[in-house]
């Protein structure tokens, strides 16, 4: 075990899924229980996590993903991501994992730092009005590495 | 395994100082344990979320994670922060004389 502390995490979600938001959050929540200060930079489909009307609908994709040991033409049938979702939220619920909106929550009164990415929210045509009051700032990269400045990035 | 003096007591511990057996563990203890962590004083509030981690302890014998202690405790996770700074599970978890959370959340 090294001496050397990490005293800054700067933790990109990109992707969408549950699974892709879900190491991220868990990532940055982490860091702060720690005492590591934090931030988390939402871009891409990574942004629907703090998007008022769809933090709460993140589901697992059930096609084109091998190791959910399904296969695809499988997958693709009706509620068959609503039924993966469901069975992974009821066994993160007993590892005390929170909800997306509740994560967010959390994560924020623990002192992170929220951004959205200003290339994606033009692309998506999205306002400061469709974020949870948990974000911070819409920012582009150039500031995100201002931010990020001294500490580590994460990429997920 | 290391043995450390509190108010008079030989108590074991681990290589970080978290206590081996939570039986060990007494209020003067854990007010040592505090002022080490560089929290000078145990206010009422601070007592309040140290008696839930150990009651929650004993009953389920797992660390209580910030959220359980936020949902029933019913202490706000900012509040839990401004308690104890700097990294609030593992040194609340140290100071109620528990082992080192295990848990990601």
């Amino acid at each position: 075990m090294s001496n050397e502390k990490i005293n800054k995490v700067s933790v990109i979600i990109s992707k969408g899924s549950l699974d892709g938001v879900y190491p991220g959050l868990i990532m940055a929540n982490g860091a702060r229980m720690d005492g590591i200060e934090a931030n988390i930079f939402f871009t891409f489909f990574g942004l629907e996590t703090i998007l008022k009307k769809r933090m709460n609908k993140i589901k697992v994709a059930t096609v084109g993903n091998p190791a959910m040991h399904l296969p695809s033409l499988i997958g693709i049938l009706p509620g068959m991501s609503a039924f993966a979702t469901a069975q992974m939220k009821k066994e993160m619920e007993k590892l005390d994992i929170p909800p997306v909106p509740e994560f967010i929550e959390m994560v924020h009164a623990a002192g992170a730092k929220l951004y959205a990415c200003k290339a994606t929210v033009d692309m998506f045509h999205l306002t400061k009005d469709d974020f949870t009051e948990e974000t911070e700032d819409i920012i582009n990269v150039a500031k995100f590495y201002e931010i990020a400045a001294g500490g580590e990035i994460i990429f997920t | 395994m290391p043995v450390k003096n509190f108010a008079g007591k030989q108590v074991k511990v681990d290589e970080e100082g978290f206590l081996l057996n939570p039986d060990d563990w007494t209020e003067e203890i854990a007010s040592e344990l505090a002022s080490a962590e560089g929290i000078d004083e145990l206010t009422d509030k601070h007592w309040k979320l140290l008696v839930f981690m150990r009651e929650d302890y004993k009953e389920n014998g797992k660390i209580p994670t910030i959220r359980r202690i936020k949902n029933n405790a019913g202490i706000p996770v900012k509040e839990i922060y401004s308690l104890f700074p700097d990294g609030p599970a593992k040194k609340a978890a140290k100071i109620a004389g528990l082992g080192k959370p295990e848990g990601c959340v």
